[in-house]
């Protein structure tokens, strides 16, 4: 297997992800599936190859830093699923 | 009295067979309004012999119609449309109009638009109505388009045949059963079925050009950096583009014209000039070399799409271009590329979709971390899913150089084949797809064979390039087929001048889907 059932378990924990044990299953056939395609890279020399994260060549984009009317509390918080006082309301952090 | 006959429309036949039989000769012209390009719609608009409220009545009669066949739209916005219908023909009365002023468009669901919702079509964002518009919206506002609605797409533009929206399922208007393309599936649809005049998709992998091969329309996806991404919710940022999917060469040019450009809000779009679009619209290809990319027929390509790009290639010849045969050798490492590269950012990207801000949360979780996952779990289709594992692994501790780093390298080979290509050449000419649109539900259980499809719109949206889908032909079974021509970064004039004298030499833009 080109990846176990265990690292795709790992994986979706640092994902955030639960998987229920049929997903599990499927995920890794597939992701097996799917990296063995991957492997036709290690066909192309690469050794003095510098890696492109990027398509176009720009430079950083500097600009001033200037005070400007945002959007406003209430309308940053509409979407809120729970809100409360200018917050956003969440489950407890710390038990 | 065009009011008067308008009302007559379609009203008068109970099952509109749309386009086949016109009993009344006057009613012709209103019949057909919503076939209308968007630039025979301002030439009307702006002669005054139709205004953008019957325009867009038309469009939404058609819409009754039609819709429920397609599954172009994830929601529609009549009353703002009839209401930004009627300001645009107080602008059009006042001469003060442009080229799309009164014109009703078709958004992707992907675009942000403020007070109306944007799912990009997932369930965790059913819900969400964004405070703010995205610059491209903002230009079509400006320009005093009218938003018809938002279109279907893949959850979050992964996908190819639009499945893998978490609302409905999108038609092909030529045939039924098969997929419009992904993920602007429901973009090029609704232009295909003439739910729209003309509209707007994202390509982050070829979600632009391949729905609009598949759905006999025009679609254009823009070097990387020409349109401002401000607004566009975010799979894969290096990829992403914003473009337009129209009726016609001409309508794409005036659409590029209107979305591009420089965004101070968007630090990786490009500030550069941008041409008239329109201007590239002249008749003759004379001293144009176009290069002729032999991995793109290798083994794999549908014999009719094989032949009706031959077809196109002599065609583009005849009007006067040298044709000559190129080598991208890296071509057949793209997909494998993409499918880490695209997973790896949009695993990154979808981190933000926690339950706190916006969106889904599932409120059952008592604790934070279970309240993330839990959210998380119910809020993304499969398909995002799988991606966002692939990419956390991608990029995850121990395989990080294996996959992401080696997948950066080869990208940048692929890149470093097209910079040799059009050393000799001006654009490539291939096909979109190894084949005509294939049937739903064909590729749903198998997300490699899903990716593999794409292997010829890949590698241009590696190289940040532009691509422009045209209709060059159809298979034995009627399905539309595309002819894709490249170009280097920022030479968008020349795919249009290419598409439109072989659009002008050809018929397959006039033929419309029976439905």
């Amino acid at each position: 297997m080109k990846i176990t059932r265990e690292e795709v378990v790992h994986v979706a924990k640092l994902a955030r992800l639960n998987l229920d044990e049929e997903a599990i299953e499927l995920y890794t056939k597939q992701l097996g599936d799917i990296l063995t395609h991957m492997d036709t890279l290690n066909r192309v020399d690469t050794r003095d190859v510098p890696p492109t994260s990027h398509a176009i060549f720009i430079n950083n984009a500097f600009r001033e830093d200037e005070v400007k009317a945002s959007v406003s509390v209430e309308r940053a918080l509409a979407n809120a699923p729970q809100s409360e006082d200018g917050s956003f309301v969440v489950p407890k952090v710390i038990g | 009295m065009k009011v008067a006959v308008g009302q007559i429309d379609c009203r008068g036949q109970s099952k509109p067979s749309i386009g086949t039989k016109i009993r009344n000769p006057q009613s012709a012209m209103e019949m057909d309004l919503y076939r209308l390009t968007i630039h025979e719609a301002h030439d009307l608009l702006t002669r005054g012999e139709v205004t953008s409220v019957e325009l867009t009545s038309a469009v939404f009669d058609r819409i009754g119609q039609v819709e429920d066949r397609t599954g172009a739209y994830i929601m529609l916005v009549k009353d703002r449309a009839m209401a930004e219908a009627e300001a645009a023909d107080e602008v059009i009365r006042q001469g003060t109009g442009g080229p799309l002023t009164g014109v009703p468009l078709a958004i992707k669901d992907i675009l942000c638009t403020e007070g109306i919702r944007t799912t990009c079509g997932s369930k965790i964002l059913e819900n969400f109505i964004p405070p703010y518009s995205s610059t491209v919206v903002n230009k079509l506002k400006k320009a005093y388009a009218v938003i018809v609605g938002k279109t279907n797409m893949d959850e979050f533009a992964m996908g190819s045949s639009t499945e893998h929206s978490a609302f409905m399922v999108t038609r092909n208007p030529w045939d039924l059963t098969r997929i419009p393309g992904g993920s602007s599936g429901g973009s090029a649809a609704s232009v295909a079925a003439d739910e729209c005049i003309g509209a707007i998709g994202t390509d982050t992998g070829g979600s632009i050009r391949q729905p609009a091969s598949h759905c006999g329309v025009v679609g254009l996806k823009p070097t990387y950096g020409r349109v401002s991404r401000f607004g566009l919710v975010a799979f894969a940022s290096s990829l992403d583009q914003i473009g337009p999917i129209t009726k016609d060469v001409t309508d794409c040019a005036i659409l590029m014209n209107e979305i591009c450009g420089y965004d101070p809000n968007d630090s990786t779009s490009v500030p550069r000039e941008v041409p008239d679009y329109t201007g590239a619209l002249q008749a003759g290809l004379k001293g144009l070399v176009v290069g002729i990319p032999r991995e793109y027929f290798a083994g794999g390509l549908d014999e009719d799409v094989a032949q009706a790009v031959n077809a196109a290639i002599k065609v583009i010849e005849e009007l006067g271009a040298t044709s000559k045969s190129v080598s991208l050798p890296h071509t057949e490492y793209a997909v494998a590329v993409y499918y880490l590269i695209a997973p790896a950012e949009a695993s990154s990207n979808l981190a933000r979709y926690d339950g706190v801000r916006y969106g889904f949360r599932d409120k059952e979780a008592e604790e934070l971390i279970q309240m993330y996952r839990d959210t998380r779990s119910k809020g993304f289709g499969s398909e995002v899913q799988r991606r966002i594992i692939i990419g956390t692994y991608a990029l995850s501790a121990g395989y990080y150089d294996a996959y992401y780093g080696k997948a950066s390298r080869v990208r940048t080979l692929i890149m470093q084949d097209f910079n040799q290509a059009f050393e000799t050449c001006d654009v490539l000419v291939a096909p979109v797809a190894p084949t005509p649109a294939f049937r739903l539900g064909e590729k749903l259980d198998d997300p490699l064979a899903m990716y593999l499809s794409d292997i010829f719109t890949l590698p241009a949206s590696l190289a940040g390039i532009a691509g422009i889908s045209v209709p060059c032909g159809f298979s034995k079974d009627g399905l539309p087929i595309g002819l894709q021509i490249l170009s280097k970064h920022f030479d968008e004039e020349k795919l249009i001048r290419v598409a439109y004298n072989f659009e002008q030499a050809t018929d397959f833009h006039t033929k419309r889907a029976k439905l």
